[in-house]
């Protein structure tokens, strides 16, 4: 069940992505359309957020391609966001809310040209946005998990961008916090943005998204939600990995051997 | 050469104790060490080994005497002084374990350095050897210290030897240690005292700057020759007590020479031999490795042309010239040359006149190779779920890693299928074996 | 100025430029990458003043620098290709190439103006004997003015870079994605840091320098959660500690740099105690306000 789209916002395209020459996305092709709510879901160590990270060129891939708004990503950098997930940084740095919220104008200010005046404005919405506002001049060490996840959403939308990639939002923040979430997510759908979360509770996910993508090491199903939630295709994702997979890579790994054709 | 010679007779009694002093410490400091590799504290080394020398200033100021034993006490104390402030600070405050290093280190040194300079100042004529514990002097070791020196490795070894077990655990797996019942708390602690005795006795031949490396590098050169601990350790502390010969010599031939720096450069050079040529781990058979896999993925390449003209044309063992394989696929027309007498010679191709073919086992070679090849296609279109237009590419590079095991695996996952996903016919040589 | 305040500053300058980079170094983790650096730069050194004799040039000091930045590429090769475990590999590569400085030093001792003692402290005392004299006018010592360079060539990086280095050290992730290179900026850093780590050389010395590098920057980071006070804060530790140490080594005739990292050690364990929100006392205080404002 892999329904390809016309017009795609993100298009992958035969991704295999290896850590330490050890494969863990097997040629990965799927395509995403417009202003969709999209949850990729998959168990624990799928290569979910691995996936993330490979289409923002985090990771080289060890062959195929990504194209953005049928680009190169270096072309439209600008309208893409990626939001890490929170527990990659160390939040004992010493910043501010609205530092790091600020970061999110460093793509469009570039590196040496001062922040303007409409920057700060932009940030301070953004922060509006999730909530945060009254706590800009907050250090970012005093915050708690779901307040440094909404720290760093704001940061993402203060880059004002079309599609953003978000690496398990809703990871470690309470109830209340991940509703609030949810629906800021909802009302960037409604101004027909694309946002892609990498999600890992089963159970919320039918509820929370539009279009679901199936992955453990390769890509199961991608499509909307209706059609990818059947126990079959539920079962084949979390049914463990293949084992034959698992063994090639490992003896790619052991022999630290380069593919090549 | 005479020189080299006469040191080597060990006929002059104060070169034997240098010799087996020196030696006797490389060994033992590299069997401790060995363990501190394990458990990733090199650099802690590094700072205890800094951090020692107010621990010997003090002591000699106390003791007005330059007595290895009180020496070796105060440097035990101040070694140990500093894991615990290592411990303290970045466990009390939110600064990280790295920094917490440098601190302790640095300013431990400092210290050191203030205290020994006063010393000086103060024109105490016994402090005349101290300075030796800044980078070594093994031919200042006497009889005295040789003593002291061969009962703590001793000591060191006979403990490592009776907690073996329990510090492999550990270094391995400090969590599966816990969930043993191991008393890992009581382990660790003895293992940091036998790191902090390892280098207060060390410092004198190889200098507190540069002791770290006594304790890692040995190790760290025996890690690539093998997986087995025990097989390490012992190659460690060969490793160990080599340098610490050549460093004896040094001390021997050229007596102004500080002797720690020669037992590195020895130490880390059996390293760098190690990390490139050892079995397996080194570079060099790493290398090799590589090479020859690609000389297998183009002999498989060439095999599989005239598989696939062979299919086309009906006629498997017909005779083709070069540019007719090139034709199907770009190879450098002197790769492919070395390929066929390659393959002639292992019996996969015959050559006639200027004319070449499959003989019977180059066409079983052939045949598998064209089979994981379009089997592979259908696994990733089946459970990879890729279309039919993506597949061939991806197959292209893996066909040339299965293993028979994996491709049994293969054939089972898809059940024998008859063709691939193009339609074309697998090739099976013996088919319904399971 | 008397000779007193020609070392104090000698050494103020010093540990201003190196407290600035120490901020950065601590906060992305790399505090063990400073102190192999400040050791592997000794063979650089000491080549640079094989060739240029005592006075060592521009282009030398620069070229002595890169032996720093190469301990990094080494470290990173041993760790990637070699797959040796990371803190061995910076164990191995920094005694290693110390241990081949020090034998270097001892072969060319009658060509050499260095000493191993140096390389352990420093000279710094000696500092004022060498002036700058132009047309018969001193002014001051040459070695100071070659470390305000230096301080000012840092303080113009930083302030060019701050955005670069501000994002790269807090989140690379982020900052890649949002196009900003993360291998180029951490290269300036280590060039950076090589490059105060020769100068300072003379001056303090190659071991002690790591404790300029790192403790003010530890200290001002216990009492501060600004990245730009911080670096005051720091700099300002180590400006103190530079009068501090100065002042002490003289009164017991001691190692002037050597009780001025002593100092640096007592204003950091000054901060690790009393400071206010991540001192001991103060987490304390803290705690308890807690405890007692739930109750």
């Amino acid at each position: 069940m892999i329904i390809q789209v016309d017009n795609p916002v993100l298009e992958v395209h035969d991704l295999t992505v290896s850590y330490d020459k050890n494969p863990v996305l097997w040629n990965i092709d799927f395509s995403i359309p417009k202003g969709k709510l999209v949850g990729i879901i998959g168990p624990n160590g799928a290569g979910k957020s691995t996936m993330l990270k490979s289409v923002m060129g985090l990771i080289e891939p060890q062959s195929g391609f990504v194209k953005v708004f049928d680009k190169d990503l270096d072309d439209v950098r600008q309208r893409v966001s990626y939001v890490p997930q929170r527990e990659s940084v160390d939040w004992d740095f010493p910043a501010s809310v609205l530092d790091v919220v600020l970061m999110g104008r460093y793509g469009r200010r570039g590196l040496f040209k001062r922040m303007t005046k409409q920057d700060k404005e932009i940030a301070m919405a953004s922060l509006a946005k999730v909530n945060m506002e009254k706590y800009y001049n907050r250090q970012i060490a005093q915050l708690s998990g779901g307040q440094q996840q909404r720290v760093f959403i704001a940061r993402s939308l203060a880059q004002q961008a079309d599609l953003y990639l978000m690496d398990e939002p809703f990871a470690g923040v309470d109830a209340s916090a991940e509703s609030s979430i949810l629906s800021l997510l909802q009302e960037m759908r409604a101004e027909e943005k694309t946002i892609m979360v990498v999600h890992h509770d089963l159970q919320s996910a039918y509820e929370y998204f539009d279009w679901v993508i199936l992955l453990n090491m390769r890509l199961v199903a991608s499509g909307p939600k209706e059609e990818v939630f059947t126990p079959k295709l539920l079962q084949e994702t979390y049914g463990g990995k293949l084992t034959l997979l698992d063994s090639l890579s490992n003896f790619i790994r052991r022999k630290e051997l380069p593919i090549k054709g | 050469m005479k020189e080299l010679l006469e040191f080597l007779s060990l006929a002059n009694a104060n070169v034997r104790y240098v010799v087996l002093g020196v030696m006797l410490l490389g060994a033992s400091t590299a069997v401790v060490g060995s363990f501190t590799f394990l458990r990733k504290k090199a650099l802690v080394g590094d700072a205890i080994a800094h951090s020692v020398l107010p621990g010997i200033c003090l002591a000699f100021m106390f003791s007005q005497y330059k007595h290895p034993l009180v020496l070796l006490i105060g440097a035990f104390i101040s070694g140990w002084l500093s894991i615990l402030s290592i411990d303290i600070i970045s466990k009390k405050s939110r600064i990280k374990s790295d920094t917490a290093i440098a601190i302790v280190l640095s300013v431990f040194f400092g210290i050191g350095i203030l205290l020994l300079t006063y010393i000086q100042s103060t024109g105490n004529a016994a402090q005349a050897g101290l300075d030796s514990f800044l980078f070594g002097q093994a031919a200042s070791l006497i009889r005295e210290d040789v003593m002291v020196l061969g009962a703590v490795c001793f000591l060191l070894v006979l403990t490592i030897y009776f907690f073996f077990k329990e510090f492999s655990i550990l270094s391995f797996d400090a969590d599966y240690a816990t969930s043993l019942g191991l008393p890992v708390r009581f382990l660790e602690v003895i293992l940091s005292t036998l790191t902090v005795l390892a280098i207060a006795v060390g410092i004198q031949a190889v200098g507190v700057v540069l002791m770290a490396a006594m304790l890692i590098t040995p190790a760290a050169a025996a890690r690539y020759w093998t997986n087995n601990l025990t097989k390490m350790i012992v190659l460690a502390a060969l490793f160990g007590a080599f340098s610490g010969l050549f460093g004896s010599y040094i001390s021997y031939s050229a007596p102004k020479m500080p002797t720690g720096p020669w037992i590195i450069v020895c130490i880390t050079i059996i390293a760098f031999v190690s990390l490139a040529f050892a079995p397996e781990r080194g570079l060099f058979f790493k290398w090799k490795r590589k090479r020859s896999k690609e000389i297998n993925t183009l002999d498989e390449n060439v095999l599989k042309i005239f598989f696939h003209l062979g299919e086309q044309e009906n006629n498997m063992f017909a005779a083709r010239k070069i540019p007719a394989l090139q034709k199907r696929r770009y190879f450098d027309e002197k790769k492919v040359l070395q390929s066929l007498k390659r393959m002639m010679r292992a019996g996969q191709i015959e050559q006639e006149d200027n004319t070449w073919k499959l003989t019977e086992t180059g066409l079983v070679e052939a045949k598998r190779i064209a089979r994981i090849h379009r089997l592979w296609e259908m696994y990733m279109s089946k459970f990879l779920r890729m279309p039919a237009d993506h597949v061939h590419e991806g197959a292209e590079s893996l066909e040339h890693f299965f293993t028979p095991s994996m491709e049994a695996m293969l054939e089972q996952d898809l059940d024998f299928p008859e063709t691939d996903p193009h339609d074309k016919p697998i090739p099976y040589t013996v088919k319904n074996e399971f | 100025m008397s000779f007193d305040y020609q070392i104090i500053l000698t050494g103020a300058l010093v540990a201003a430029s190196c407290a600035i980079l120490g901020c950065f170094l601590i906060l992305r983790k790399m505090a063990m990458i400073g102190d192999a650096i400040s050791h592997a730069v000794l063979p650089g050194i000491v080549i640079a003043f094989l060739i240029s004799g005592s006075r060592a040039s521009v282009p030398m000091l620069l070229g002595a620098a890169s032996f720093g930045v190469l301990t990094t590429f080494m470290i990173e090769w041993l760790s990637k290709k070699a797959r040796m475990q990371n803190d061995a590999a910076i164990g191995l590569v920094f005694t290693f190439l110390f241990a081949v400085g020090i034998i270097m030093l001892t072969l060319f001792a009658d060509k050499l103006d260095l000493d191993a003692h140096c390389v352990l402290h420093g000279e710094i005392a000696f500092v004022p004997l060498d002036q700058l004299i132009i047309n018969g006018i001193s002014f001051g010592p040459r070695k100071a003015w070659l470390l305000g360079g230096v301080f000012l060539f840092v303080v113009s990086i930083v302030i060019i870079g701050y955005r670069a280095l501000f994002i790269t050290t807090f989140d690379t992730a982020y900052a890649v994605s949002i196009g900003i290179s993360a291998v180029v900026w951490h290269y300036v850093l280590m060039a950076l840091v090589s490059l105060v780590t020769v100068v300072s050389f003379e001056a303090v010395g190659a071991v002690l320098v790591v404790a300029f590098l790192v403790v003010p920057a530890a200290t001002a980071y216990l009492l501060t959660d600004n990245l730009l006070k911080m670096i005051f804060i720091a700099v300002t530790v180590g400006i103190l500690s530079s009068f501090a140490g100065y002042f002490f080594a003289k009164f017991i005739d001691g190692s002037i740099p050597g009780a001025m990292s002593t100092a640096l050690g007592f204003f950091f364990l000054l901060s690790f105690i009393f400071s206010p929100k991540y001192g001991l006392i103060g987490k304390r205080l803290a705690k308890k306000r807690e405890v007692f404002q739930n109750t």
